[in-house]
């Protein structure tokens, strides 16, 4: 075993691969976050309480009715999806005619309702969800042991964020939600339905999010809050990505969980600000975010 | 006509705050005098510039911690430990502003966010803050070397002042040329900038105005509970004072301190129902938006000038 800086090889492995993990879960998020801005001009704050719902739908399906962790990872984003579809049609599509700044004034008071509501119901203490069977374990990759199951989350994220990806830029689905992006009017006029679209694609948001939530069950703690913590992050990631691009948002999001990790190893006391800064600097070097373009 | 209208609303005020603690129990006038300060200063932002910025708590708590303590531990009189508060307000708004104001819209929300996340933790980390204890006892000594602030009806009209003069200080930067202004860039800023004005001074002058008096609130309000803890610099607290200003009217000058009366009053009646407080906040927001836009103070003075 070698040392760096006296910095230990298992150490350092360690953190990037917990910084890879964020990493994973900051790009799935900020990827939601674009989709849904993108179409419906919208800040998503209640992104982090879907998150946090399918970490709780999750658990509750295997708590209650016996649902085990892979049927979950479908049925959680299909339930909260389909609680988003219903958010966007009695809700959300009523303010699209006035300033965005009231979406995202709607979405925080539905974080609030949808947060607190899990506060009363379950506290603040966590519930415990564990690693399903067949991930149990670890691979020897010779300079560090891998836990399957971490490596199996950074996989499948990845795997969903490029699948989105693929969808968004290569398929006819896609080059309509991309035209509904820059001219709703037109893409109406060539007899595309745009506000089944949003609805959709509002569903699709919230779906990614408690994807996400159902993956982080079992490496974090499920509690009320887990997904206001991880959201302010991710706005942040938003800020220093720009909102404008897919690719950019995964990679930003990567980027900066591998960054924290790193952060934690070398100078542990500024792992939880290190982010917030990055942002500041990139503000300052280039406004526009990263991948952003000037309005 | 609307001169005397003013002119009386700030008598009838005024005599309403000298009377108040006859009536009703002075500490929890107090609380709704710091946070309608806070929201106030918070208006002048969102209000009457337009910008919607969702970490106003760390002004609010940062100031709160820093006068508590100088205060405590460095033995500085009362005022100027507020008046300390207040300049660190001023500050942290000078670089959260600088920042901030170079996206629009919705990343300025989530900029300001991100940066008061980040005051947060350093708060957390931080040992002179007491961590999750926060900093308990802050002596409320005496003010100008003479006045005791100990007594309770005491304090109560140094907070009113405080509250005052805040107040018709925004009032009058409302109400000034200056204040055209920034209501010339939340009507349409290109505009503005097409007649001449550098808009990003404007806002960032308008930015560092109401961080500083979210400081003035945050420094009184450690006093008067003799407390500055976490939930001061929390997202939620930024997220309370949005509310405040949304529920009493956004753009009115009477409507945040009714708005921060009515939360404060709500949260006083919940404080019993634990997570509660947090749902009902979170139902009122969304009936204000998509109900009432125009807030408590917003309809009512429609509904008078309808007449």
């Amino acid at each position: 075993m070698f040392e760096w800086l006296g910095i230990s090889q298992q150490a350092l492995f360690g953190q990037l691969l917990v910084g890879l993990i964020n990493g994973a879960f900051y790009a799935t998020l900020s990827l939601g976050l674009a989709v849904i801005f993108g179409l419906l001009n919208i800040v998503n704050f209640a992104h982090g309480a879907q998150y946090m719902m399918g970490a709780f739908v999750a658990w509750m399906g295997l708590n209650y009715l016996g649902i085990d962790y892979w049927w979950s990872l479908i049925l959680a984003p299909l339930a909260v999806g389909l609680v988003g579809i219903l958010l966007e049609l009695t809700l959300l599509r009523r303010l699209y005619k006035l300033d965005h700044l009231y979406g995202l004034l709607l979405t925080f008071g539905l974080a609030l309702i949808i947060e607190g509501g899990f506060r009363q119901a379950y506290g603040i203490s966590g519930e415990r969800y564990d690693i399903p069977e067949a991930l149990n374990g670890a691979f020897n990759l010779g300079f560090m042991f891998l836990p399957k199951y971490r490596g199996w989350v950074v996989a499948a994220s990845l795997i969903v964020c490029l699948l989105t990806w693929l969808v968004i830029e290569r398929t006819k689905l896609g080059a309509y939600l991309r035209a509904g992006t820059e001219n709703p009017k037109l893409l109406q006029a060539f007899g595309v339905n745009v506000p089944v679209m949003v609805t959709l694609t509002y569903g699709l948001g919230a779906a990614l999010a408690a994807f996400g939530g159902v993956l982080a069950a079992p490496i974090f703690q499920v509690n009320a809050v887990m997904g206001s913590n991880i959201l302010i992050i991710v706005f942040a990631v938003v800020v220093i990505g720009g909102l404008g691009s897919i690719i950019g948002s995964i990679v930003t999001g990567i980027a900066l969980g591998l960054i924290e990790g790193l952060t934690k190893v070398f100078y542990p006391e500024g792992s939880s600000v290190v982010i917030f800064v990055i942002m500041a600097i990139v503000l300052i070097v280039r406004p526009a975010g990263l991948f952003g373009k000037e309005k | 006509m609307t001169f005397d209208r003013t002119r009386l609303g700030f008598i009838a005020l005024v005599a309403a705050g000298l009377v108040a603690p006859y009536l009703i129990y002075p500490v929890f006038l107090m609380k709704g005098l710091c946070f309608a300060l806070f929201a106030c200063a918070f208006n002048l932002l969102l209000g009457y510039t337009g910008l919607l910025s969702f970490g106003h708590a760390a002004f609010f708590g940062s100031a709160a911690y820093l006068s508590g303590h100088v205060i405590k531990e460095l033995g500085v009189p009362p005022e100027v430990g507020i008046l300390i508060g207040t300049l660190l307000g001023l500050g942290l708004g000078l670089i959260f502003g600088s920042l901030a104001i170079r996206r629009q819209g919705i990343y300025f929300a989530m900029i300001t966010l991100a940066l008061a996340q980040m005051v947060f933790f350093l708060c957390l980390q931080i040992k002179e803050t007491g961590g999750e204890d926060g900093l308990q006892g802050i002596p409320r000594g005496r003010l100008f070397g003479a006045i005791d602030l100990s007594d309770t009806l005491t304090m109560y009209y140094f907070v009113l002042a405080v509250f005052l003069i805040g107040f018709f200080f925004i009032y009058r930067v409302v109400h000034s040329p200056f204040g055209q202004v920034l209501k010339a860039i939340r009507e349409n800023e290109p505009r503005a900038i097409s007649l001449g004005y550098d808009t990003d001074r404007f806002k960032l002058i308008a930015f560092v105005l109401s961080a500083g008096l979210s400081g003035l609130a945050g420094a009184t309000k450690a006093l008067v509970f003799q407390l500055a803890s976490l939930t001061d610099v929390h997202w939620q607290m930024s997220g309370e004072v949005v509310l405040m200003a949304l529920v009493g009217g956004v753009g009115t000058i009477y409507g945040p301190l009714a708005g921060a009366f009515i939360i404060v009053t709500m949260q006083n009646y919940l404080s019993g129902f634990g997570s509660w407080v947090t749902i009902i906040m979170g139902c009122v927001f969304v009936a204000c938006v998509l109900l009432f836009r125009k807030g408590v103070v917003g309809e009512l003075s429609g509904l008078l000038t309808r007449r």
